[in-house]
């Protein structure tokens, strides 16, 4: 296992009660690139990245065939102690934020506490203190380390979420439309987050804003109606699409 | 003079209806803990609640129930504690382990909502029939067991309603830094914990009024039980044998109505005030 790992998508499908959401998937997810996954509401986008980090096991009814690879292990026939490590290196920005029923201290301490991570008080203090400031929140909130994190703004939480996921030392960092519940201002300090970042981190992102789309994205992945239609460079896709699906979605004649 | 239209008066008449009912409710509560209060403090002494009945109890005021308030805390908070340690782990078995919408979860919570209909004396009727088979006397540990089964319906309904309010985003959120399900329970029972401990407590203050439950398998004695075995005194059963007596005590039963008030009542602040200290960082 090293940090040249990428992951990638291979002939993955998934059913939940025999309807089909996801057919014959094939991605891969380039690294230190941001990669956005876009297409309309209901098209399994979001479905598609709770398979990346296998967090299907919590859905009714879903059945899963395929693989997705990290390196050369398959996370959807990982073994638990396999599987618990595969999801620390694989971070997740949900849609809405939610801190855990802690301290700010402790939400970012948390992932490093269960995984044995710097044992030493003094270690997890500089832990803490460096994934807070990576996510801009540090000045804010250093005063009151050890309040409830319920009590911070949706924006705070959110930079919350995300210091949370990288304190447990990620390789990848899942963001299902993690700017959608945000105001335009906390929206843009998330966004500028993700490309920073992303010289250190794998980023695969939903969203559902073509704009943001447009703004951040490497690479980027039409899905509609959980088929891949086209796949490939930022650029290139937003300029001249291959379909003509795609040329119809990007000018707006169906979301 | 403009004529106003129909929405906005069904709307004022419909809102004067909920405050009317509001205030009869309001007005229900504060009449009977009111009477309690003022009948119970002119008719309390402090030989009623320091010293257990007297040779003479039955024709004058010798002795107190000591025996009763001793017997019904000595029965509902082990039963308190039996229940919590029996009812969390089914909680979180439903909702966490196994699916909300699993099988046996559903069988799970059918057989409780069917329990939790089940009146107290049918509880105390098929315990006392279990007792008398295995030849058990009426005791305190007949009193314990039955309230604990009284009460975990009650809990456990609660908790299935206080796990639903947990966001799937915090589960995920813990799932997705690499927690195991059992690192992931603990989270969550952080944030159910104070909802657990109000339901808990709410349950004990049903339970400690239930005078059905303990009338045959607690038993009564005058004096305060000095092991499982032994038959104990409980409030209610103070009170409804006060009551049923040719000649009433009703100042005893005031006396005992105000004790059992404020024991309730000092449980739910302590409830509340636990549940605020936990709560501190929830969501």
């Amino acid at each position: 296992m090293t940090l040249n790992d990428s992951m990638s998508v291979r002939d993955l499908s998934l059913s939940i009660e025999g309807q089909p959401i996801l057919k014959q998937i094939n991605l891969e997810f380039p690294k230190n690139d941001i990669t956005c996954i876009i297409g309309p509401s209901g098209c399994g986008k979001s479905t598609l990245l709770k398979c990346l980090n296998r967090l299907t096991d919590n859905m009714d009814n879903v059945s899963t065939s395929g693989g997705v690879y990290v390196g050369e292990q398959n996370i959807l026939t990982a073994k638990e102690a396999e599987l618990l490590e595969l999801r620390r290196r694989i971070g997740l920005i949900p849609q809405r934020p939610c801190p855990l029923p802690m301290s700010i201290y402790d939400n970012v301490a948390y992932g490093c506490r269960i995984h044995g991570l710097h044992s030493r008080r003094r270690e997890m203090n500089e832990t803490v203190e460096k994934y807070l400031t990576a996510v801009g929140l540090w000045d804010e909130v250093k005063d009151r380390l050890h309040k409830s994190a319920a009590r911070l703004s949706i924006g705070q939480q959110q930079r919350l979420c995300l210091a949370r996921s990288l304190a447990v030392e990620p390789d990848f960092i899942l963001a299902d439309e993690a700017t959608s519940a945000l105001d335009p201002i906390s929206s843009k300090t998330v966004e500028d987050l993700f490309v920073q970042l992303k010289k250190d981190y794998t980023i695969i992102m939903v969203t559902h804003t073509l704009s943001q789309a447009q703004r951040i994205a490497d690479h980027v992945v039409f899905i509609y109606l959980g088929e891949v239609i086209e796949s490939g460079d930022a650029k290139q896709f937003f300029s001249s699409p291959e379909k003509e699906l795609t040329r119809k979605y990007l000018s707006g004649s169906f979301s | 003079m403009k004529k106003i239209p129909a929405k906005y008066i069904e709307e004022r008449v419909m809102k004067v209806l909920m405050i009317l009912c509001s205030l009869l409710v309001l007005a229900f509560v504060v009449s009977i803990v009111w009477t309690i209060f003022v009948k119970g403090i002119k008719s309390i002494s402090w030989e009623m609640i320091s010293q257990v009945p007297g040779k003479e109890w039955n024709t004058s005021n010798d002795g107190g129930f000591l025996n009763a308030i001793l017997g019904s805390l000595m029965v509902v908070l082990p039963a308190m504690v039996l229940g919590a340690a029996v009812s969390i782990p089914v909680v979180v078995y439903m909702n966490l382990y196994l699916r909300r919408s699993h099988p046996l979860s559903y069988a799970v919570r059918l057989a409780f909502d069917v329990l939790y209909g089940i009146p107290s004396i049918v509880y105390g009727a098929f315990a006392f029939t279990i007792m008398v088979l295995v030849g058990m006397r009426a005791s305190l540990l007949g009193g314990i067991v039955v309230t604990t089964f009284l009460m975990i319906p009650m809990m456990i309904r609660s908790g299935d309603e206080i796990s639903k309010s947990v966001p799937d985003e915090m589960v995920d959120a813990a799932y997705s830094l690499g927690a195991t399900k059992w690192e992931t329970l603990k989270v969550i029972l952080r944030q159910v914990l104070p909802g657990m401990i109000t339901a808990a407590l709410l349950a004990v203050g049903k339970a400690i009024g239930d005078a059905a439950a303990v009338m045959f398998t607690a038993g009564f004695s005058d004096a305060v039980p000095q092991s499982l075995s032994d038959p104990t005194a409980t409030l209610p059963l103070a009170i409804f044998n006060w009551i049923i007596m040719p000649e009433p005590f009703p100042d005893r039963c005031y006396g005992a109505a105000l004790v059992l008030t404020i024991i309730v009542l000092i449980l739910s602040l302590a409830g509340r005030w636990l549940g605020s200290r936990i709560t501190r960082n929830n969501i």
